[in-house]
């Protein structure tokens, strides 16, 4: 479960970009967070991951106090989390398959349990055939699902997606949120920025709309509110 | 640390050593130089400490006693010469038996084989137990009433204790400096290969790695930089003294001074080139991977 309760984040040259939010998802959610640029989404998500932290406000994720969080706690906390980024960031020099088992490997997974799970969650966003295949060798949509397979590859309870689709056709992004609604249904939950108002009112999920550092909607059914820009 | 994890720290440092040939070859170049000056500022040491203690064992006083004093009477000196600090033993030796250690030196001179003992004085042969403070007892025997002369070639011992604090202080000086130095070289060249790795670092940090396991591959390479700079110096350090040694036993002037053979000391000084390769390769890595790590 995540908990944002009434915080707020400047960063050091002043910027504020978070203004007294306070929501709460529940485990096995499907979200969708939406907003103009510099609404503070992005500002969100690095607050979710621990890699700023809150001004003010207490956040907890999955069991970890992320407002009061030592360095220590810090590395538990992610491997409870699988972050998927618009630019994908893959290693190029290693296969989907290392690429994969890097990652778990990280987090201290055994040979036997890296050879068990990889064919198992390559299959699950369809890409089996393509384990030991290069990342450039993938078209832009097969390279987000390899990310989403990292994301999912250590079993986090919670996937969170910064803008997965800005970098794909209309096609590919409904076939990869497809996969992601696929991947909730399986009991994990999701939380999704974008600003692609037709995938939003597509899936008919919970959408918050958030604008200038406030929370200016909470709905289900599709976004609701001023325009979304890029 | 799991056995796998090993394989796999083992593998990422190995492999990030080769992905920069050129900086990798300077590393381990400069902890080779680095620790073959500091061996041989050491091993100079070493062996001028080794001469002064040979020096102290063979090196005499001899004190002469007054010629008013008879035999019963210079004998009787030798309790308070012994009892002067920092005098290992004194040896009386009387007029007659340096005479006849004088004739035993020339026994071809006829001159010299019906000469009187008592042109000579007794004497007694001092030998002092700490070289450095040779200066001090002398003038303390000098004071022994009933002692008239006293011989010592103190520029000898002053000369060996010159080399030996010279050398401490050279060595110490640049084995400092070189230190810092390799510190230096081997953290920027470690720097290199983090910021060729930080998309993985990143990643590995998104993804819940500790710091730790991050660290470990780092810390792999910095190791292997100073295990081979240690090995290759060790190599040369040995070709070189064992060169210098047989320079110096050729030598006719050098051939009096002893030098300790390599294989007395190999153990000591390969412990001592594999901790410091090991302090300045992993000193090294943990400076450069530090700012990577800060969450």
């Amino acid at each position: 479960m995540i908990r944002l309760k009434d915080v707020e984040m400047e960063y050091d040259n002043g910027t504020k970009a978070i203004r007294g939010i306070s929501l709460t998802i529940e485990d096995g959610e499907f979200v969708f967070l939406v907003g103009p640029s510099g609404s503070g989404k992005s500002t969100i998500i690095k607050l979710l991951t621990g890699e700023v932290e809150p001004c003010a406000g207490r956040i907890m994720i999955n069991g970890f106090s992320v407002s009061n969080i030592s360095d220590r706690q810090i590395p538990l906390m992610r491997r409870t989390l699988g972050v998927i980024f618009q630019d994908f960031r893959l290693i190029e020099k290693k296969t989907v398959y290392d690429n994969l088992a890097f990652v778990m490997r990280a987090v201290g997974a055994a040979p036997k349990q890296i050879r068990e799970r990889i064919p198992y969650v390559l299959d699950l966003v369809g890409l089996a055939d393509k384990a030991d295949s290069y990342p450039t060798e993938l078209s832009g949509g097969e390279q987000q699902r390899v990310a989403i397979a990292r994301a999912l590859v250590n079993n986090p309870d919670t996937i969170i997606a910064d803008e997965p689709t800005g970098n794909l056709d209309p096609e590919r992004s409904l076939e990869l949120m497809g996969l992601l609604v696929r991947i909730n249904e399986l009991g994990t939950t999701v939380v999704v920025v974008t600003h692609e108002k037709d995938l939003v009112d597509h899936f008919g999920k919970r959408v918050i709309t958030i604008d200038s550092g406030h929370v200016i909607n909470d709905s289900v059914g599709g976004y609701v509110g001023g325009h979304i820009h890029g | 640390m799991a056995k796998h994890d090993f394989q796999y720290f083992a593998h990422e440092g190995l492999s990030n050593m080769f992905s920069h040939g050129f900086m990798s070859f300077a590393a381990v170049g400069i902890t080779v130089a680095c620790l073959l000056i500091m061996g041989t500022f050491t091993l100079v040491a070493l062996n001028a400490n080794q001469l002064l203690r040979d020096l102290e064992q063979e090196n005499e006083i001899l004190a002469y006693v007054d010629d008013s004093y008879d035999g019963t009477q210079a004998r009787a000196l030798q309790k308070k010469l012994q009892s002067i600090p920092n005098v290992a033993s004194a040896t009386f030796i009387s007029k007659e038996e340096a005479m006849e250690t004088f004739k035993a030196q020339y026994p071809d001179e006829t001159l010299f084989q019906d000469l009187d003992p008592e042109i000579l004085r007794d004497r007694y042969a001092i030998k002092i137990a700490d070289l450095r403070q040779q200066k001090q007892t002398v003038e303390q025997v000098r004071a022994v009433e009933g002692v008239a002369k006293v011989n010592a070639y103190e520029e000898i011992a002053g000369g060996f204790i010159t080399v030996r604090n010279v050398a401490t202080v050279v060595c110490v000086a640049l084995i400092a400096i070189l230190f810092v130095v390799s510190v230096f070289i081997i953290s920027n060249t470690i720097k290199l290969t983090t910021f060729d790795r930080r998309e993985e670092i990143a990643i590995m940090r998104m993804v819940g790695a500790t710091n730790g396991f991050i660290r470990w591959p780092f810390v792999y390479e910095g190791f292997l930089f100073g295990i081979l700079g240690a090995a290759v110096a060790f190599l040369l350090q040995w070709g070189l003294y064992e060169a210098v040694a047989q320079g110096v036993a050729n030598n006719d002037t050098l051939q009096l001074i002893s030098v300790i053979p390599f294989t007395e000391m190999w153990i000591p000084v390969a412990v001592s080139f594999a901790a410091a390769g090991v302090i300045i390769g992993v000193g090294g890595s943990l400076s450069a991977i530090r700012k990577f790590l800060q969450v």
